[in-house]
């Protein structure tokens, strides 16, 4: 008896089939480096020096209690906190090995690399067609065949082609809630951004539509870098492959999904996950 | 995750739903360890009437299963449970399946012991079974411990017992076999002696299995077919 214990002891976990068992963020490529990153707004830190490797045509979710600075860093990656009047930044965030914080990076050429989605969405009110058409006709695009070419494409990677082909023209704003979402995601990809920032995207969307957004994500991440900001933790422990939990303005823990949500080093970040009292 | 309390959810609903889970356990475990031990004691005093009770309350063990089950359902479907929570609802669910197995066992030997109440007796009372029996209640008892205070280092050295229970068994097949060479009017008696012997064999492994989930539990570790026990006596 004591002999077969030992001979299997090796199982083969691969057998399971599942495709993202065994990851690791030691293994992957980088999409985007944040290194020492500081932002303080007026007087107020509200990040207090994140690093940290978000790696390549992977999902990862940023979770954490309000005000834990999950959507201040998001908004870093391209860099929509310049709006912000009395917003500073100190450290830097690189990507695509540019670091988005240097003098000489253009800042709306930066938005279309790294493409943003917000939690209400805002379909510009015109049709359905110019939504989509509206980054790349920025970019200078008038040839119709080109349009329409990546129209189509656009809409078919948002799932959302086959609910609207036949009403190209009608207002953007006629849509459901679900569908505007996912209009503005096709808006959002049809300029062929690198990295996707989801800003809490179905938090205004009911179950269903909240489903086939996941789904969605699921297939945009093999083209992809998706960072998702998320409030619902089974959604992120749902779509994401790496999840960092944030906390009062640090990034307290950063693993694989899976060792996030069932066995977390930290203890903030258990006594988060589980409801806790922290 | 070291610090493995039930409370301070936010939700105290949720903290009552997860108390009360693990007290069902500790309290289908002890009716499953009066089972074992009624068997035994049925079985080694030829006392009928016991053997009689053990087979019928396995039915109230089988009734536990059930119900803990659903409530673990229950819990997984209304609160979906990460981290500590998770783990805890996940042990249990494979600790009662190991303990209803174990209430199966104690009624096979109660069955044993009915068989055995109409044979005529052996010299030696059924000393080994009596033994056995108390080696093996002495691990249960201490697995269910463990699992009510999650404590790994009970756990691994109660795991460790299995192999003495596993070389006591085998001394007590060898002895049997004679036995049955020497005088095959034993053997019908012998073959009892054997089932019910076996069926403590088997209460250890199960005893064992629980211990692998109650260091899954606090540690977040699945050391099944792994070296682990053993690499943590040696450490």
């Amino acid at each position: 008896m004591n002999e077969n214990k030992a001979k299997t002891h090796a199982i083969d976990m691969s057998a399971l089939g599942r495709s993202n068992a065994g990851l690791s963020l030691e293994n992957e490529a980088v999409a985007i480096s944040v290194d020492g990153l500081k932002l303080f707004y007026g007087d107020k830190q509200a990040l207090n020096g994140v690093d940290m490797k978000i790696p390549k045509h992977r999902v990862t979710a940023f979770i954490g209690p309000s005000g834990c600075g999950k959507s201040t860093l998001l908004r870093c990656f391209n860099r929509m906190n310049d709006l912000i009047d009395s917003c500073r930044v100190e450290g830097g965030v690189t990507i695509d090995g540019e670091n988005i914080y240097g003098k000489a990076v253009d800042v709306v050429d930066l938005r279309r690399r790294v493409g943003m989605v917000f939690q209400k969405p805002n379909p510009f009110p015109k049709s359905i067609y110019e939504n989509v058409a509206y980054g790349l006709r920025l970019q200078g695009i008038k040839d119709r065949r080109v349009l329409d070419e990546v129209i189509e494409r656009s809409l078919k990677g948002a799932a959302l082609w086959d609910e609207v082909k036949d009403r190209l023209s009608d207002s953007g704003m006629g849509l459901s809630g679900g569908q505007q979402q996912r209009l503005v995601i096709a808006r959002a990809i049809a300029v062929e951004p690198h990295v996707l920032l989801l800003d809490e995207p179905a938090s205004a969307l009911d179950p269903i539509s909240t489903l086939k957004l996941e789904e969605l994500i699921y297939e945009l991440k093999e083209k992809y870098t998706i960072v998702i900001v998320t409030h619902n933790m089974q959604q992120a422990a749902r779509v994401s492959d790496y999840t960092a939990f944030m906390f009062m303005g640090d990034q307290i823990e950063f693993s694989d999904t899976d060792t996030l949500f069932t066995n977390p080093r930290e203890k903030r970040t258990e006594d988060y996950i589980t409801g806790r009292y922290g | 995750m070291e610090n493995m309390n039930i409370g301070h959810h936010i939700s105290r609903q949720f903290n009552e739903e997860l108390e009360d889970v693990r007290n069902q356990v500790l309290i289908m475990g002890g009716l499953v360890e009066q089972q074992v031990s009624n068997a035994v004691k049925a079985l080694v005093e030829g006392d009928s009437r016991l053997a009689q009770e053990v087979i019928e309350t396995d039915r109230k063990v089988n009734g536990l299963e059930v119900a803990i089950d659903e409530e673990c359902t229950q819990i997984l479907a209304r609160r979906q449970p990460a981290a500590s929570d998770l783990r805890l609802v996940i042990a249990v669910i494979k600790t009662i399946t190991d303990l209803e197995r174990i209430g199966d066992q104690a009624e096979k030997i109660a069955r044993m012991g009915l068989h055995l109440s109409e044979m005529e007796r052996p010299k030696g009372q059924y000393y080994e079974v009596q033994n056995l029996g108390e080696r093996v209640g002495k691990m249960l008892h201490q697995t269910l411990d463990s699992f009510a205070r999650m404590d790994v280092d009970a756990a691994i050295k109660v795991s460790q017992q299995d192999d003495i229970i596993d070389l006591e068994y085998d001394g007590i097949m060898r002895k049997m076999v004679t036995f049955m060479m020497e005088d095959p009017r034993s053997i019908k008696r012998s073959l009892d002696v054997i089932w019910a012997v076996r069926a403590l064999e088997r209460v250890g492994d199960h005893s064992q299995n629980i211990c692998e989930y109650v260091i899954y539990l606090v540690k977040g570790k699945d050391i099944r077919h792994t070296e682990y026990m053993r690499k943590s006596v040696q450490d």
